[in-house]
């Protein structure tokens, strides 16, 4: 007969003990995460309406809703992603399809990396005395954008990469022993097998500029501005900065308004979020390879 | 390849071919160019205090920060990079073993849809703005911490180390899951052959394998804090001050330059000095990045 023994028994007390810490390691994580989220929409969800996103922010910024600072916010991401989404692509194009296996690459891998990890005020700085200053945009929606969007182009560049080293290597064999030059292969089988991933890049993209407030502060958004943008030369209000600004610069400010535009905010980077999570999970279940 | 022979393939596709080649090479170094750039704009505003102000000793050695005093202004980073240094040290004694143990359950335990769903709550949690992070220790945390501790300000090295620390968890948890997926199985079924328990085989067998890419993951979640910028401004109380305890408020080198950057002249001696602020945060979190790099290249060659 097979007996547990003394040895078996201790382990098995030690297997449930060491799951039950993993699980609450894990619990502790989220917890505090969601109560937190149940405090915003607890305290914000009142305020929230049709009139308060579409009308503009009145007496100080004390009362009114929001609506300067969310055109705003959709002007910058808008131009980031006309810079950021054409350059990533090529980028990604390039090292997937392209690049040898040499120093130059390794340097290039290098660089994204750091762009990603560069602090978001070193890239407002550089925002700054690069295109607010040096090439003359002066504090416009044009200087804060192309500041937004370098500092997301390591964002496109990965998940596009991604997606085209998915793309088995059999298909684009296939396509050049039928004599069709790179470029063709890669424009006729290699994207369009990759499309969908390429998306699920850009929507998190979208949502990382539209959250981000340090790198637009010096460059091109305006703690207030009575008008609303005409063009990219323009100043603009943002979501983000609007929330650090009725938070902390605004005097008198009512409890609930500073955190129904904390919602708002939130509420769209995890819509984005999940947008593009959705879309990778259905495209995993499509997979024909 | 001699003329005679050869086909001339030189017709519209062919040059087609050749300029596409030469746009994506160009978005390609695209980057090199942004990170050389970002390094020579930054160095080209700072250079003047760089050269003829800067007075290292004082700069790494001096608590005293006014640099909008006009009589005899101040230069002194020390209390700035403490209040970071803290700031960071206590998010990470909060984040690391968070994030290890998650990435452990995560990926040696958890199966199935609770999988799933856990990653992509992670995922979700790791999007949310530092804005709006800075938003929850101002509102949340503040009056919480001055209640449960029974401190007068709650704007401190506690309450912003709590916040950056649930920040980081999330990309570290990612990554370490990342390090630990990246055990091949034999390895495990190996040590559960030689009738090792769950728990044996991850802290014998998995963790040892998986020890570079944790690092990594460490060192990855130390730089994201130590360029965190909007939620240390709004949670840490922004007062200059070597703390200490938990419960001072403290300044780091970040929130300097958000909080006083709009308020200083382009060109003067306040407006270079934050420049320099920002070349050193840079080399910093170049060196963290490289590091981290090397080790979690490390692991895939061998």
């Amino acid at each position: 007969m097979f007996a547990a023994t003394e040895l078996n028994k201790k382990n098995q007390r030690t297997e449930k003990l060491v799951r039950i810490l993993f699980v609450m390691m894990a619990g502790l994580l989220i917890l505090p995460v969601l109560i937190i989220l149940t405090t915003l929409v607890y305290k914000g969800g009142g305020i929230l309406s049709i009139d308060f996103l579409f009308t503009n922010p009145t007496n100080g910024m004390t009362e009114g809703g929001i609506f300067p600072a969310l055109l705003g916010t959709i002007w910058l991401v808008v131009v980031a992603l006309l810079i950021s989404v054409p350059l990533g692509i090529a980028a990604a194009i390039y090292l997937s399809e392209y690049a040898p296996d040499n120093w130059g690459t390794r340097l290039i891998n290098l660089a994204i990396i750091n762009l990603a990890g560069v602090p978001s005020i070193v890239h407002a700085l550089f925002g700054l005395g690069a295109f607010v200053i040096f090439f003359e945009f002066g504090t416009s929606i044009l200087a804060a954008s192309l500041t937004l969007a370098i500092m997301t182009l390591p964002v496109v560049i990965v998940a596009t990469r991604e997606s085209l080293q998915a793309v088995p290597h059999a298909f684009r064999e296939a396509c050049w022993n039928m004599g069709a030059t790179r470029w063709q292969t890669i424009r006729r089988v290699v994207l369009p097998n990759a499309v969908s991933g390429i998306l699920t890049g850009v929507i998190l993209e979208v949502s990382r500029s539209a959250g981000e407030t340090a790198p637009i502060m010096f460059t091109g958004a305006v703690f207030f501005s009575p008008f609303l943008p005409q063009g990219v030369m323009d100043q603009t209000m943002a979501m983000s900065l609007h929330l650090f600004v009725v938070s902390t610069q605004v005097p008198n400010v009512p409890e609930n308004l500073p955190y129904g535009v904390a919602l708002v905010l939130i509420g769209m980077v995890l819509i984005m979020n999940s947008i593009s999570i959705a879309f990778r999970m259905h495209l995993r279940g499509k997979k024909k390879w | 390849m001699s003329h005679n022979h050869a086909i001339d393939r030189r017709n519209l596709d062919w040059y087609i071919d050749k300029a596409v080649q030469v746009l994506v090479f160009i978005g390609g170094i695209s980057a090199v160019i942004f990170i050389v750039g970002i390094f020579l704009f930054i160095t080209k505003e700072g250079i003047g205090f760089l050269i003829n102000t800067l007075d290292l000793q004082e700069f790494f050695g001096s608590p005293y920060w006014e640099p909008s005093d006009e009589d005899a202004p101040e230069y002194g980073i020390l209390a700035l990079m403490a209040g970071t240094a803290s700031v960071t040290g206590l998010a990470m004694l909060i984040a690391i073993p968070f994030s290890l143990g998650s990435a452990i359950y995560v990926a040696e335990f958890a199966t199935g849809k609770t999988r799933e769903w856990l990653k992509i709550l992670i995922e979700l949690l790791a999007a949310i703005p530092s804005v709006v992070w800075g938003f929850i220790g101002l509102t949340i945390m503040n009056p919480l911490i001055i209640e449960l501790f029974d401190v007068p300000v709650g704007l401190t090295v506690l309450n912003a180390g709590i916040i950056l620390g649930l920040m980081a968890a999330p990309i570290m948890t990612s990554i370490a899951e990342d390090a630990l997926k990246a055990v091949p199985d034999r390895y495990r079924e190996a040590a559960e052959a030689l009738g090792a328990t769950r728990w044996q085989i991850i802290f014998k067998t998995v963790l040892p394998a998986a020890k570079n890419g944790l690092l990594g993951a460490v060192l990855l979640g130390v730089g994201r804090g130590f360029g965190e910028t909007m939620a240390v401004l709004m949670a840490t109380g922004h007062a200059v001050n070597i703390p200490g305890s938990v419960f001072d408020s403290v300044r780091a080198l970040t929130a300097t330059i958000a909080a006083e950057l709009g308020e200083t002249a382009v060109g003067s001696d306040h407006y270079q000095v934050l420049f320099t602020i920002g070349l050193f945060l840079f080399l910093i979190t170049f060196l963290i990045n490289l590091t981290a790099d090397l080790i979690v290249r490390g692991i895939r060659n061998s």
